[in-house]
């Protein structure tokens, strides 16, 4: 009952209120948990509320990070391999 | 959707398996095995349904915890929504409750008798249903971890503000951090690393964990739900294992804040006040749950309809307790697979799509 994925906001009706998209289909939801969303975010939804917002650069330096890792695993692992270290903004491995 | 399936790369999977390699024989080679804790239902589904077990190698052992807030909710807990139900109050409940056992019935087959329990995929839905039904009481079960509380709980102030007054909720909200200090401070369970909860801790903040890594040195590590995440998060907790380090790190910092949601907590914190709480087959934690603070008391069901609920009576063969607590894994309870699947649950973990049973039931081979 946990689940909640990411999904994009499309459109902000009224003050709380948001519509999201996720593969083609609106939900309505609720944004008074969140600060600060804007059309073209992507937040989290959990029960009809937006939880959280998805820091997409954060996201999109891990989708490198690991289609990194894909290149090193199809090249066989030959060499030694260097890791591109995620933002440290809200804390990477320290 | 890029931020779902580029978390899903194949060969980033076999990558991360292999980085786990070294630090895996150090481990083998001195006699170690990593347990590592899962504690959110989502963890334990993606984890079953990615094979992501098949991927790791043997001296790391993933065992799941009490990370579903369906199983951990109390047999009285079902028994008291029971009643409610039979006495005409419009019991509004999201859908996992339906098929849980009570110590007689279900909330499903009361509802098939003709009481009426509407299903609600949002908690707002149940105030909705409350104003278009005036003449009607209407009680929200309100179960949850950190994750639901927040939504669930902002109906009160939605209510309030609308006048509305013939809704309340029946709390049973269980909290995460206290559990995981129940289960290190349990001599019968073994605990080497958490694999820290993505959504729950997008609300407490990756910074509640510090306590277990620093006064416990259990390696504390937030995943998300995706495939790769969860890979990530485990390599990082092995290699520190194996490195005899304990640390905190925040693998899903696309969405997790060290301080989390302050919105959502201090909303909580506004009309919530902690509580021993009671969870199924581990006991009464104290201090675990949250309950409504006397200033919004009359949203209160158990109160307003003057409910006393205690344990319930629950199978005596069903293990779910211990398979809660990490003690067995599904498989080792009598009841899996025979007498209990998922079209006949005996016990709460087979009727979540989260539980521990169930995800084991519909994903693993070797069940
Ligand atoms: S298999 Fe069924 S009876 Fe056994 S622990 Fe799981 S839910 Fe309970």
């Amino acid at each position: 009952m946990c689940l909640a994925v990411p999904m994009r906001v499309i459109e902000i009706p009224n003050e709380g209120r948001g519509v999201v998209d996720l593969d083609g289909i609106r939900y309505e939801v609720d944004l008074s948990l969140t600060d600060d969303v804007h059309v073209g975010d992507y937040v989290i939804v959990h029960a009809g509320f937006a939880i959280e917002k998805l820091d997409a650069e954060e996201a999109d330096a891990r989708l490198v990070l690991f289609e990194r890792m894909a290149d090193e695993y199809r090249r066989g692992l030959g060499g030694e391999v260097r890791l591109m270290a995620p933002p440290a903004r809200f804390g990477g491995p320290s | 959707m890029k931020y779902i399936d580029g978390f899903r790369d194949r060969e980033t999977a076999l990558f991360l398996r292999n980085r786990m390699t070294g630090a895996a024989e150090r481990l083998a080679a001195d006699g170690r095995t990593a347990r590592v804790m899962e504690v959110c239902g989502s963890h334990t589904m993606a984890i079953a349904r990615y094979g992501v077990r098949d991927l790791l190698p043997p001296a790391v052992d993933l065992i799941s915890g009490p990370g579903c807030p369906v199983c951990v909710t109390d047999t009285g807990y079902i028994d008291a929504a029971i009643e409610l139900a039979r006495r005409g109050v419009v019991v509004a409940t999201f859908g996992d409750l339906m098929r849980v056992p009570g110590s007689r019935e279900t909330l499903a087959r009361v509802r098939a008798e003709g009481a009426h329990v509407p299903v609600c995929y949002s908690p707002a839905a149940a105030l909705e249903i409350a104003k278009r039904e005036p003449e009607n009481e209407v009680v929200f079960l309100a179960i949850g971890f950190e994750t639901t509380v927040a939504p669930v709980i902002s109906i009160v102030d939605a209510a309030r503000r609308d006048g509305v007054r013939n809704i309340s909720l029946l709390t049973a909200f269980k909290l995460v951090p206290p559990a995981l200090r129940a289960l290190l401070d349990d001599p019968a369970i073994r605990v080497d690393a958490f694999l820290c909860p993505a959504h729950v801790s997008a609300i407490i903040g990756a910074d509640a964990y510090r306590p277990f890594v620093e006064d416990d040195r259990v390696p504390c590590v937030v995943a998300g739900f995706e495939p790769l995440d969860i890979l990530l998060g485990i390599a990082e907790i092995v290699e520190q294992f194996a490195a005899g380090e304990a640390r905190l790190v925040n693998q899903y910092s696309r969405v997790v804040k060290p301080e989390g949601n302050r919105k959502a907590l201090n909303l909580m914190k506004r009309l919530l006040e902690p509580v021993d709480a009671a969870w199924r087959g581990i006991g009464v934690i104290p201090g675990s749950g949250l309950g409504l603070r006397a200033e919004v008391a009359e949203f209160d069901a158990a109160k307003r309809f003057g409910l006393v609920i205690d344990a319930g009576k629950t199978n005596p063969a069903c293990k779910c307790g211990d398979v809660l607590k990490g003690v067995i894994r599904p498989r080792e309870c009598p009841l899996f697979g025979g007498v209990c699947h998922p079209d006949n649950p005996i016990g709460p973990c087979m009727v979540s799509s989260e539980g521990s049973c169930a995800a084991a039931f519909k994903y693993s081979r070797c069940a």
